[in-house]
């Protein structure tokens, strides 16, 4: 069969096509992608009646306030301002997740995995249970956003840590690396359920107080 | 002259055929490591607080994100916000998350979340009046963007 031979096709000008994209791309695009911390806010529900109410023990309850001069009140005690000072607020914080003097809410048995925090000492000052502790944060409209999401990432570090332990224990990986290899496979139930009974070992319960002042 | 012409001589062309395969590498390069401008901003840039504890923003599509800073050109002590490409209200979050959550099913809107960008030293105010907005409407997922700073 005869078969002519197709001429080549000129390709001079593909570099200028690929230039084109290139700078297309260069321009319409950003590197950066947004690193954040993630809160969940509290239903919208009708205030209950007084006789209804909850009622938390001040045990049960970690308070932490900043006021309009980004001064940070722990506890009605101690006061904090200079970021040096976020590992003590850390540290207190584990104290008193990590307490477990009393009995769960749920199960009504004892936290057998709680540690008594980084001094291993149960005191009477800090939270029953884990799932009983509140972390309740006051702010004012004055106060710096900064600020604000310093606390936040110590509230966020606090959790994190006492969550890494239990996972290790668990599942000998750190609570950051399953949450690492659920990004990867997002599918796998596997790693839903362990994320899910970590998280519910030392569930995250902070309330957000409406901000005070003007 | 005619001197000089005489000496010229024929180069070797430099061949350029590889010259695409250099750029289309290039492309695809930038292609899969960036991600789309999202918008103008109308306010100063904001300067992100930094952060430890922060994780990546799963899915990009399921966000907005509403900017809290200084007005370019307006008065230095006021915050206000950013909503798409203007400068917006309070009153304004609730159309545009609503607007957001046009054609995304159930669960997705479910899924969704509202990231803030902040500048640091914005107030606080401002945020509460929004997440009371949210509130109203059931967007209760929001995150703040917030730099990475390295573990020691």
């Amino acid at each position: 069969m005869a078969r002519r031979q197709s001429p080549e096709i000129n390709a001079g000008s593909m570099a200028d096509i690929a230039f084109l994209l290139l700078i297309f791309f260069l321009v319409a695009t950003t590197m950066d992608i947004d690193t954040v911390i993630a809160r969940k806010l509290p239903q919208k529900t009708p205030p209950k009646p007084k006789d209804q109410q909850e009622e938390f023990h001040a045990r049960n309850v970690f308070e932490i306030s900043v006021n309009r001069n980004n001064q940070i009140l722990i506890e009605g005690k101690d006061w904090y301002q200079s970021e040096s000072d976020y590992p003590k607020i850390k540290d207190q914080l584990l104290e008193f997740l990590d307490n477990g003097g009393g009995v769960s809410n749920k199960t009504k048995t004892k936290c057998d995995y709680c540690q008594g925090g980084p001094d291993k000492v149960v005191s009477p000052d800090n939270s029953d249970h884990p799932d009983k502790a509140i972390v309740s944060l006051k702010t004012d409209r004055g106060t710096s956003y900064e600020t604000f999401v310093k606390v936040q990432d110590v509230l966020g570090q606090a959790y994190t840590e006492l969550r890494n332990r239990e996972a290790r224990r668990l599942y000998n990986v750190s609570f950051e690396d399953l949450l690492d290899e659920k990004s990867k496979d997002k599918d796998n139930i596997e790693i839903d359920e362990k994320i899910e009974k970590v998280k519910a070992l030392f569930p995250e319960i902070i309330s957000e107080v409406e901000p005070t002042g003007n | 002259m005619s001197k000089f012409k005489k000496q010229k001589k024929a180069l070797p062309e430099i061949s350029t055929a590889s010259l695409p395969d250099i750029v289309f590498m290039l492309l695809f390069f930038f292609m899969t490591v960036t991600t789309m401008r999202e918008t103008d901003l109308k306010i100063k840039d904001p300067q992100l607080p930094t952060a430890k504890s922060v994780k990546m923003v799963e899915d990009k599509n399921l966000t907005s994100t509403i900017y809290i800073g200084k007005a370019i050109n307006g008065d230095a002590k006021v915050d206000v916000i950013q909503l798409n490409d203007k400068i917006a209200q309070v009153s304004d979050v609730k159309n545009f998350i609503l607007n957001a959550r046009t054609g995304k099913s159930g669960d997705d809107v479910l899924r969704m979340s509202t990231l803030f960008k902040a500048d640091k030293a914005t107030k606080l105010g401002t945020l509460a009046d929004i997440k009371k907005e949210l509130r109203n409407i059931d967007a209760l997922k929001i995150s703040y963007v917030a730099a990475k700073e390295s573990k020691e």
